[in-house]
């Protein structure tokens, strides 16, 4: 028990647990400034992902694709790269589970995993081209992986229109009932929420993104490459071959969250005008979390939810929802400023180092 | 000496006491500096020394005692406050903007104005007045990245002299120069003390102190153990006091016995990193049970062949042969499993992952042998238990193996891939300035583990570029110039004079003497 109170007092835990704290109060002023009452307004926050069966599924929906993509980035940071494509990513990963879902037909159970496993690997290359540029023509990976998420985009837009979507409509057919993921007796339990098997998967990602990271040979390369390059060369690893294998695996868990988004919860691939933003969502994620699977549950959880509970925000105190992206944004400015929240902290930081003398 | 006490003292500290976290960095020191002198500051890596230093340059605030400048009681808060009370501090670290100029650096914060421009003509006016007074030969005009090593570490003492300093403390100002600027630096510095300037030297190099300074203050473990004028001293003396037990210079090492050629280097060229040939048809031989020690003015190829002989650079010509088997433009790993290790020469860039535990950097190279690796899987029991015999072994001063290779001191990090890199049991080993930036202490031990090595019948290939360790260590030297060996002399009968001449590009006789 003791143990279980020492990761809970320990400072990578207590800066983002305070940073949260100090974004809510942040976004409170807000409210309190534009004339809302914000007790109200997070009480039907909390009321609305809490308040009823059918809501908390729908709160662990908006939870799932953020651990995907949160990891993504995690792995990647991880490895010393900056995935910020994991948007792209996520929509290869949309893309090629939605095609396998409506152009295939195949027995139920396999047609899905056939589906999921094209979505990840076309997440996967996504990245892997990113990757394959800085290792091979030293491009940053930033740039490269910015570039494809719009590229990814539009190339989803023009597969969609000229393969999936029937004439004069904006989406795909939907997929085959056999590719589709959906968890039906938790849904019905659950008051008809899109809940699906992408949730428990994304929960075995995060441990199989802490064993391969901490308990391979491949993890162990992987960390060396982007702790140090000059280092691990020396050492007789190779390191283009290193940069191009941790992308790839690091567009793979937004390659899966974009796959299980698509059969787990809408069925079809709508043309999009937009990003859906899972992917950005996924820094925040990742950031929050520190770049740990633990952290990085309950970072999409925490964001997940926030932005499930928007909703009822503007439902019971008439907040407008995009007030809920000024908490947010104030969170992941305290998580990134930790400077200043380790001042505020101070106190408290210097009062357990007494103690614990 | 009684000359000395009726000078005025300019810093003096009393009591001083610093706690970090756990450990007492400085116990109640006593510091005295005199007017006009250079102090020298001795001690082990982690004896307290620059802790001290950045105490009286406002860096860290005491937890106990005093510090008074000319006599006068002072609260030093913040470097600024140090800059006024005239005290400017020579960073190991140089602390400069890379493309920005010379001038550009030194006026960096203290801009003289015009309007509200810069008056850069007045700066650089400035910037060559104060070089030319103190002898200090920089190019005003010139980028900071295209400026060598030691000219930026004169632009770093420039600054602190245009600030208005008249106390520099110079914090190990010599690791990162070659001999020749080393030889200059004593020369500025001597330079500062004529025209009135005090110097506080941070440093553990013995032989600097007794080359230039006037009094030296020994710090072991926090602690002061003696304050001295230097003449009244000799290195052995210094050494015993900073370690706290005697040292042994010189080593103790029975003759070799050269048996079967370990390592052939036929020839080799190789382009370096300005894109001219670094190496032109280099050629040597080490045999088993010798250690060869290459000698060299920094960047005459030595980097080069390294990064050859281990697989980290194309060879372009010529062969190099590693126990009878062709080595050459092979993988560095191929090569380290050939029976090659390498102590490299820059530790932090090459030699460890500073952020991986101390267990985990001690299989780096190893890691995917059958022993750790077990299908993909790292076996990190059997890693750790490697990582605690390597440790006690070689005697690695580490709270424990889990802690990051970064928190450990310099001497402890060079131990610790010491004992890697001979715990692979090579027949060939090749340790590149491997006492760089360490104390006695930590040398004594690594030399007396390179020959052990040979004594067990291993070849050694060493680069330094310290003389005296070559000379004391090797059992041939030869000198590398401008890419190529110039000659092979044995260290018994040959002198630094001649060393020194072949270094700059003399080439030695058949009969010994040398010529141009």
């Amino acid at each position: 028990m003791n143990r279980v109170i020492q990761v809970f007092t320990k400072e990578s835990f207590l800066v983002p647990l305070f940073a949260i704290i100090l974004g809510l109060v942040v976004g409170a002023l807000a409210m309190l400034a534009g004339g809302f009452n914000p007790l109200l307004a997070y009480e039907s926050l909390v009321v609305k992902v809490f308040g009823d069966l059918y809501n908390f599924g729908e709160a662990i929906r908006q939870i799932t694709p953020l651990i995907f993509t949160g990891l993504a980035v995690a792995f990647a940071f991880r490895t010393g790269l900056f995935n910020i494509g994991a948007e792209g990513q996520f929509i290869m990963g949309m893309l090629g589970a939605v095609y396998v879902g409506v152009a295939f037909d195949l027995p139920p159970i396999i047609h899905a995993v056939v589906a999921i496993i094209v979505g990840a690997l076309m997440g996967g290359i996504w990245a892997g081209i990113a990757g394959y540029l800085k290792a091979a023509r030293g491009v940053h990976e930033v740039i490269t992986s910015i570039m494809l998420n719009w590229i990814g985009m539009y190339f989803a837009n023009y597969i969609l229109n000229a393969f999936l979507v029937p004439k004069g409509q904006q989406r795909s057919e939907i997929v085959h009932d056999s590719a589709v993921i959906t968890l039906q007796a938790l849904s019905n339990f659950l008051g008809g929420a899109r809940v699906h098997w992408g949730t428990p998967l994304a929960l075995i990602c995060a441990v199989i993104f802490f064993i391969i990271l901490w308990k391979t040979k491949t993890g162990y390369e992987l960390r060396a490459v982007g702790l140090n390059p000059h280092a691990s060369e020396y050492a007789g690893m190779s390191v283009n071959r290193n940069i191009v294998k941790a992308m790839f695996i690091s567009g793979l868990f937004a390659g899966l969250g974009g796959a299980c988004e698509t059969l787990g919860v809408f069925h079809y691939l709508a043309v999009m005008s937009a990003m859906p933003g899972y992917g950005f969502d996924g820094i925040a994620v990742a950031l929050i979390g520190g770049n740990t699977p633990i952290g990085i549950v309950l970072g999409a959880f925490l964001f997940g939810a926030l932005s499930y509970g928007a909703a009822g925000m503007k439902f019971s105190a008439g907040v407008p929802i995009e007030l809920i992206r000024i908490v947010i944004s104030s969170v992941i400015f305290f998580v990134a400023a930790h400077g200043i929240v380790r001042y505020l902290l101070k106190p408290i930081l210097a009062k357990r180092k007494e103690e614990g003398r | 000496m009684n000359l000395l006490s009726t000078v005025k003292t300019v810093v003096e500290m009393r009591g001083i006491t610093k706690r970090f976290a756990g450990i007492v960095a400085n116990d109640n020191i006593n510091l005295v500096v005199k007017k006009g002198e250079i102090h020298a500051l001795l001690g082990e890596n982690g004896a307290g020394k620059s802790t001290l230093m950045n105490i009286l340059f406002g860096l860290y605030q005491p937890d106990e005692g005093q510090i008074l400048i000319n006599e006068k009681p002072v609260q030093i808060s913040s470097p600024n406050v140090a800059n006024e009370l005239g005290i400017g501090m020579v960073h190991q670290h140089f602390m400069l903007v890379e493309p920005f100029t010379v001038t550009e650096n030194i006026i960096l914060g203290n801009e003289p104005k015009k309007g509200l421009t810069i008056d850069i003509r007045k700066a650089q006016e400035e910037v060559r007045q104060l070089s030319l007074k103190y002898g200090l030969k920089v190019d005003p005009e010139a980028k900071i990245e295209d400026i060598s090593v030691g000219m930026q570490q004169r632009v770093e003492i420039l600054k602190t002299l245009y600030r208005g300093a008249d106390i520099l403390i110079f914090d190990e100002p010599t690791a990162v120069l070659t001999p020749q600027e080393i030889q200059e630096l004593i020369q500025i510095m001597r330079n500062l003390v004529n025209e009135g300037k005090t110097i506080i030297l941070i440093t553990h190099k013995l032989k600097e102190i007794m080359a230039v300074c006037n009094s030296v203050t020994i710090i072991r473990r926090g602690k002061v153990i003696d304050s001295v004028a230097v003449k009244e001293t000799n290195p052995d003396d210094l050494a015993a006091k900073m370690v706290g037990r005697e040292v042994n210079f010189r080593i103790d090492k029975k003759p070799s016995e050269p048996k079967e050629v370990i390592l052939a280097v036929e020839n080799v060229t190789a382009v370096g990193n300005r894109g001219v040939d670094a190496l032109k048809g280099i050629s040597f031989e080490i045999r088993a049970g010798e250690i060869l020690g290459i000698a060299g003015v920094e960047g005459n190829g030595q980097s080069e062949l390294i990064e050859a002989l281990t697989g980290l650079r194309k060879v372009k010509e010529g062969r190099i042969l590693l126990s009878g088997k062709e080595i050459t433009n092979q993988t560095p790993r191929t090569i380290s499993e050939s029976g090659l290790s390498h102590i490299p020469e820059d530790r932090h860039k090459r030699g460890l992952v500073l952020d991986f535990t101390m267990s985990e950097n001690m299989v780096l190279e190893t890691y995917f042998h059958p022993d750790f690796n077990k299908n993909g899987f790292l076996d990190f029991k059997a890693i750790d238990r490697h990582a605690a015999k390597l440790i006690e072994e070689f005697d690695v001063r580490t709270p424990s193996i889990h802690t990051p290779a970064r928190a450990l001191s310099g001497g402890n990090q060079q131990k610790a891939i010491i004992a890697r890199e001979i715990n692979k049991d090579p027949d060939l080993l090749i340790a590149a300035q491997p006492t760089r930036g360490l104390d006695v202490g930590a040398i004594e031990f690594i030399h007396r583990r390179l020959v052990e090595q040979r004594d067990k019948g291993k070849a050694v290939l060493l680069i330094s570029l310290e003389l005296d360790e070559v000379m004391n260590v090797a059992d041939r030297i030869a000198v590398i110039y401008e890419g190529q060996i110039v000659g092979i002399v044995n260290p018994k009968e040959t002198s630094e004079q001649e060393l020194g001449l072949m270094m700059s590009g003399g080439k030695r006789t058949e009969g010994g003497g040398t010529v141009e």
